[in-house]
């Protein structure tokens, strides 16, 4: 029987928000120029990412592409690190386009913003996923068949608007408490929906390469592509091991240094040792793969946490009051037709804003546990009603009634 | 174990965090079997069951009356009636000359002093008895002057008292990193155990009462929103900058009121300026307070500021946040190191200071999830984990001291 390894990786960045103080409303609406030496500052890490990450990443692909015919992978890209690449990355952006004209890449639909305007505005919400769609096309000559949603925040409502809105597939958290006694390791159809079908991430072994690649306590370390490809071909019970992780994975999150490189560019040529061993992108696995069952999941799920929710970005008061103020002005600064305040505004709306408000695991141990660009929550939420405060006034001053 | 414990002030006969921290500390102590004497320089009635407490007089005074707070001078009535208003620095050693009497009739194992009032007492005990001396630093001199310099006659006594020391303990690794400055002491001589609060130590409020404040409280209703501080009004604690945020705040977010609790040397300092910064109407000060009206003040708060410009510890946030008000705290501070749940500044940016007022002025649900946090965050301090630490200290010199 055909098995299939289907790795997907997401490209984001955020246009992250400077100190910007109650001072500053009113009086400057450039909300995302941190210096350059600022901790904030989307300049320097666009820049540190593509060198450590981005560039040499795109490199090890374009070769493994070359040397082995069978190998393919998926891939998602936001709006927001696109438009960073254009201005501080350009050979790190064509390195992408390289890659993607070589025919191996797949492109997976998201909102251009990385928001979750799913959740508050579906005009908001559409009106992002197609201006994605109109970049991809732009950048890449391809049209998205396969959607995933910010954080892979997913129920059945997301499923059954990508279904209606012409998808192929989707992708979520394999996690178990949905998942029950079925494997992750099948394509499945979302409940409610006829046509589109379910891809869902295989955790544990995504994780065995997004976080404990680098782990010298790990029990599995070091894990080789030969080992690694060996607990695939073990398993008798699948047709596609759904490898999801961010693109950043590689060299960033784990360094160039643990091997990580090294380990990407020998998995095809291990795993492809073995006949009727695949590589699938996430469109081809939803066509050769009849759904083993239909999936129900009426809370939303995500790839994040422990909890497997959206706590880490709408948890706590702050991150509530932060993103219910943003979208309660989401009409009226549409109607304004002002294409740079719309574009501040929904550069607002990306996820990682409300994140870096997450207070949770805010204490001693954890507090560089996350990636944040801030010393607390509270700054970053503190950064974030200062800007919205500005968005405000800049309508206010188009005689708006805020 | 047998300490003599040598400190200042005990509440409630205190001005300030130098007492609670004794006297909590000593508590905890008291519950892991250490045999304490406190010495102070003054007779009072603490009401203290776990340690004895031994008034310091020196020969021939009756009593001793204390004219304000522990740093002021206070008047010894001898025997004959007469009066004698000594200065701090006198003071400072007639405690010296009376621990001497004291410890010649009593047996100790270990000395443990607390700041430099009571360092002399210290190494004159350590030298009748021959047992290890501990100085506990819960602030130094440059700390008092605002940061640097200071009164060289106290510095002497802060660079001999922790040479000679056996051990040092700071209250924050701020103030370890002080004196490892100040003093060219080596930072491994300096241990930091830092201060708690344990929220059932609190004095609970009297909610059956309305808050003392009650023009505040109407305020509060009709939108404004209430910044306090609360401690003595010296240079130490950066009331200035705090003035001239509040300039800023109030321009933004009028409907601002700042309530400035304690006394001090500042005192009409600080008035003028809100007067000449033109807020006098937003800023009340109330003098010293203790008692309910001390507890209402962080009580009718949206916010507590510690502006200071260099805070060894700083209890007053947690007590802030004992009493339901988050805190903006100052990153000169030892207590940042214990709270994170808290906004933070350096003092001297004025600017962003306003700027972290005026959010949590402008915006309940960031002081509402500021508290909620940080009363977690309180929940978990304790006064045992600084106990544990002292004591195992005090086993450990105990014990090499028997060896020499």
């Amino acid at each position: 029987m055909t098995k299939s390894i289907v790795l997907y990786l997401h490209v984001h960045q955020p246009y992250r928000i400077r100190h910007y103080t109650a001072l500053d409303s009113g009086n400057s609406h450039a909300y995302f120029n941190a210096p350059y030496e600022s901790k904030a500052s989307n300049e320097r890490i666009l820049k540190k990412v593509a060198e450590k990450s981005y560039i040499p990443t795109n490199h090890r692909l374009q070769r493994m592409i070359e040397h082995n015919p069978g190998f393919k992978l998926s891939m998602s890209i936001t709006g927001t690190v696109l438009e960073q690449l254009e201005q501080w990355a350009p050979e790190a952006l064509r390195s992408f386009q390289e890659l993607v004209a070589s025919g191996h890449v797949e492109i997976v639909a998201e909102t251009y913003h990385h928001s979750l305007a799913f959740f508050y505005s579906r005009n908001e919400f559409e009106a992002q996923v197609t201006q994605h769609r109109a970049k991809i096309q732009q950048l890449f000559g391809q049209t998205p068949q396969v959607f995933r949603n910010t954080e892979l925040a997913y129920n059945n409502d997301v499923a059954y608007w990508a279904d209606k809105a012409g998808y192929k597939g989707i992708l979520a958290e394999g996690w178990d408490p949905v998942l029950g006694w079925r494997s992750p390791n099948y394509v499945y159809r979302p409940a409610y929906t006829d046509n589109i079908r379910l891809l869902m991430k295989n955790y544990k072994l995504s994780d065995d390469i997004a976080f404990r690649f680098g782990d010298r306590n790990w029990s599995e370390w070091p894990l080789t592509a030969d080992k690694f490809s060996h607990w695939l071909s073990e398993n008798d019970k699948a047709t596609n091991f759904n490898l999801f992780m961010d693109y950043e994975t590689f060299g960033e999150h784990q360094w160039g240094e643990s091997g990580i490189f090294d380990f990407l560019e020998h998995l095809p040529k291990q795993w492809l040792k073995t006949t009727r061993h695949e590589f699938m992108t996430v469109s081809e696995v939803c066509d050769a793969f009849e759904p083993a069952d239909y999936v129900d999941v009426p809370r939303t799920i995500t790839w994040a946490d422990t909890e497997r929710d959206l706590s880490a970005w709408l948890g706590n008061r702050i991150q509530q009051q932060a993103i219910t103020a943003l979208y309660e002005l989401h009409d009226k600064i549409i109607a304004t037709n002002d294409s740079s305040l719309i574009e501040d505004y929904r550069r607002l709306q990306t996820s990682d804003h409300f994140y870096y408000m997450c207070t949770k695991w805010f204490n001693d141990g954890d507090i560089h546990a996350y990636f944040s660009p801030y010393d607390s929550p509270y700054e970053a939420y503190m950064n974030f009603m200062n800007a919205y405060h500005d968005v405000r006034f800049r309508l206010a001053e188009k005689g708006v009634a805020v | 174990m047998r300490v003599l414990m040598l400190g200042w002030e005990l509440p409630p006969h205190n001005s300030g965090g130098l007492g609670v921290a004794c006297y909590n500390l000593c508590k905890a102590l008291a519950r892991r079997n250490i045999d304490i004497e406190f010495i102070l320089p003054y007779q009072a009635d603490h009401g203290i069951d776990f340690m004895r407490v031994t008034a310091a007089s020196p020969q021939g005074v009756e009593a001793i009356l204390r004219s304000g707070i522990a740093y002021d001078s206070n008047k010894y009535i001898y025997s004959d009636g007469t009066a004698v208003e000594y200065s701090i620095f006198d003071q400072q050693q007639l405690y010296e000359t009376a621990v001497g009497r004291i410890v010649v009739a009593n047996q100790y194992d270990i000395i443990h002093a607390h700041d430099w009032l009571t360092f002399r007492a210290g190494l004159r005990a350590k030298q009748a008895l021959g047992c290890p001396l501990v100085v506990h630093a819960h602030s130094i001199e440059a700390d008092r002057a605002g940061g640097q310099g200071g009164n060289p006659m106290v510095r002497e006594i802060e660079d001999m008292g922790f040479h000679m020391a056996d051990r040092i303990v700071a209250v924050s690794d701020f103030t370890r990193r002080a004196i490892a400055r100040e003093y060219d002491i080596p930072l491994d001589k300096i241990e930091v155990v830092h201060n708690s609060l344990e929220t059932g130590d609190l004095v609970p409020l009297d909610y059956m009462q309305p808050n003392t404040y009650q023009y505040l409280a109407t305020l509060r209703a009709q939108g404004y929103r209430v910044v306090a501080n609360v401690g003595r009004l010296t240079i130490q604690k950066g009331l200035p900058n705090l003035l001239r945020a509040a300039k800023i705040v109030v321009e933004k977010h009028p409907k601002t009121m700042f309530l400035l609790v304690g006394s001090g040397e500042q005192y009409v300092e600080l008035i003028q300026l809100a007067a000449d910064l033109g807020i006098a109407k937003n800023v009340i000060f109330t003098d010293f307070q203790r008692g309910r009206p001390w507890r209402d003040a962080y009580a009718v708060a949206d916010l507590f500021v510690l502006p200071s410009v260099s805070e060894p510890f700083g209890l007053t946030p947690l007590e802030a946040i004992g009493y339901g008000t988050p805190s903006l705290i100052s990153k000169q501070s030892g207590v940042s190191e214990v709270l994170h749940h808290a906004l933070k500044v350096d003092y001297w940016d004025v600017n962003e200071m306003a700027n972290q007022i005026i959010a949590v002025m402008s915006n309940d649900s960031l002081r509402d999830e500021l508290l909620a946090n940080a009363s977690q965050e309180l929940r978990g301090l304790s006064w045992g984990q600084a106990a544990d630490k002292i004591s195992a200290l005090y086993t450990r010199h105990v014990a090499s001291g028997a060896a020499a």
